[in-house]
């Protein structure tokens, strides 16, 4: 119980507190100091940028974008990790032969293909959709794999005392088993995805939140520099919130949704 | 005087029909055969060659039977009883059980194997499933309505002592409960034959004691004919009406002893003579095995 507690005011309690400290210190340091706004701006400015930007209507388009970039991304990334993971994981086989690719794909900084991706795909969405799927792919795919060959040999064999076919097998154990694995891919894999599409949009794009923060550093706008990163911050936690949501109410009976123990 | 001879007659009397029934069992119907084993090997192919695991086991059991296999870590034991549960198939030899073959050629017949219930040394309930849903779970693969196999795993729950557990989660139980639930899975479905793979191996002593006298009272009281793999010599002799010692390297049969005291028993009944006697010489024998 005391632990419980004690858990709940270090969230609600402890981390604004050092939000609010770390910005007043910040302030205080850039007032005190007198540092050069285009350097680090004052988190009052980037604050006052913050909320004119909100109030103009067209960062909404750029977050909207970015937005829909990375969640079409993740999704394609997930459903094609997921499948691909079975399948690797459940052709041994396959994984085999297919390994040497997988390593090397993984080796490669998947952030040095967005350029042929924007050659291949045009400036618009669909190349960074493209990029965010793919960055979602690996984790989740990776985990996926991991995740079908970790099934609990003991459970198998209760499921085989069972006399249990193949599709009940699927159904009550071998999925069970992989969603937790599937949650943790997921949980890098949306960050990834984010990741990809605002890289996308640096390189090549006329939108997003990724192509405001390459406008706002073409103006030499700090502020709004930092108003975009905060914008992104946001968008990120955000959407990796909704995964961890989703883990809880997927895998309740998971240890890693238990956080407090 | 006189009240105190009657309320003897009377002890007594609570007490008779329990081994009446159990002489007139044995005079009137020979017991059918429940499980045979017949020349059965297995050899391990691994990589540094092939081992003998287990080695012409010929075992008759009978119904109503509780069998212990007892024997030191890597006689084959659970070899033995994964083989009686279809798990492995033999190398050599067969095994039937019901009078039917557990094996038609290269696969299981279902229809055998539908006939077993089996407790593994780990509880193996699926974390993902409450209490309630993993006892019906075989019911469930049977395709029983949900009011049906919920009212059976209820019932079963009540004679494993988990009422009140129903929805809890396997993780939120002590570990010798979460055995209790395994057992009632495995009865969930009627069994004829109840394969236990050290079933109470994890647990500390005195839960253990208190699971061995739980599993006794269940056994006699669905009737049921069990085949109980330990290594601990008091265990199979409590629980067993015959025990079976297998000796390691390649696992073989040493010796079958029957345990001539009647069931159930009490714990008291460990130091009786007969037991302390049994115990001993088994010992004796295990001692004897290097």
């Amino acid at each position: 119980m005391r632990e419980d507690k004690l858990a709940k005011v270090l969230k609600w309690g402890a981390t604004p507190a050092i939000l609010i400290i770390f910005f007043v210190a910040w302030e205080l340091g850039v007032k005190l100091f007198h540092v050069n706004e285009l350097i680090l701006p004052a988190p009052t400015q980037i604050f006052a940028k913050l909320f004119t930007m909100l109030g103009t209507g067209s960062i909404w388009l750029d977050a909207q974008t970015t937005t829909i970039e990375a969640v079409v991304g993740f999704l394609i990334g997930l459903v094609a990790g997921v499948i691909t993971g079975v399948v690797l994981g459940k052709s041994p086989l396959l994984e085999l032969s297919m390994r040497p690719l997988i390593v090397a794909s993984q080796v490669v900084p998947k952030v040095a293909l967005i350029p042929l991706f924007v050659i291949w795909f045009g400036f618009g969405i669909s190349s960074k959709i493209i990029i965010a799927a793919l960055m979602a792919f690996f984790p989740i795919m990776l985990n996926v794999l991991l995740g079908v060959r970790s099934v609990d040999p003991g459970h198998r064999d209760v499921m085989r005392s069972l006399n249990a076919t193949r599709w009940q097998t699927f159904r009550h154990l071998e999925l069970k088993s992989i969603l937790p694995y599937v949650f943790a891919g997921m949980e890098v894999g949306i960050v990834f995805s984010v990741i990809g599409a605002i890289v996308g949009e640096y390189l090549g794009g006329s939108s997003g939140l990724g192509f405001q923060l390459v406008n706002t550093l073409n103006q030499l706008d700090a502020p709004g520099l930092f108003a975009v990163i905060l914008l992104l911050a946001a968008l990120g936690l955000i959407l990796y919130s909704l995964v961890t949501s989703a883990k809880k109410i997927s895998i309740p009976w998971h240890e890693s949704t238990n956080m407090t123990k | 005087m006189v009240t105190i001879i009657e309320a003897g007659n009377l002890h007594s009397a609570a007490r008779g029909p329990v081994p009446d029934r159990a002489g007139e069992e044995t005079v009137t119907s020979q017991p059918a055969l429940k499980l045979g084993m017949k020349g059965v090997s297995k050899d391990f192919v691994t990589a540094r060659g092939t081992t003998r695991a287990l080695s012409d086991i010929n075992l008759d059991i009978y119904e109503q039977e509780f069998v212990s296999l007892i024997g030191r870590s890597g006689c084959g034991k659970t070899t033995a009883l994964r083989i009686m549960a279809g798990l492995i198939r033999p190398t050599s030899g067969e095994v039937r059980i019901g009078g039917k073959s557990l094996w038609l050629g290269s696969s299981i017949d279902s229809s055998v194997i539908s006939q077993l219930g089996i407790v593994f040394q780990d509880a193996n309930l699926f974390p993902w499933y409450n209490v309630i849903d993993n006892v019906s779970l075989p019911l469930r693969l049977r395709g029983v309505s949900k009011a049906a196999r919920h009212a059976r795993a209820r019932e079963l729950m009540g004679l494993v002592g988990l009422e009140g557990f129903e929805k809890s989660h396997p993780r939120e139980l002590s570990g010798g409960m979460r055995q209790r639930a395994a057992i009632a899975r495995a009865l969930s479905y009627d069994p004829e034959l109840l394969l236990m793979d050290e079933p109470f191996g994890a647990l500390d002593a005195l839960t253990r004691e208190r699971m061995n006298l739980e599993l006794q009272r269940i056994a006699t009281s669905i009737g049921a004919t069990v085949v109980f793999v330990t290594h601990d010599i008091t265990e199979a002799v409590f629980l067993g009406s015959r025990v079976v010692h297998l000796t390691p390297r390649p696992g073989r049969i040493q010796e079958i002893t029957t345990v001539d005291i009647p069931r159930p028993r009490s714990i008291e009944a460990q130091s009786g003579q007969r037991f302390v006697e049994i115990v001993g010489n088994l010992r004796v024998a295990l001692d004897k095995e290097e």
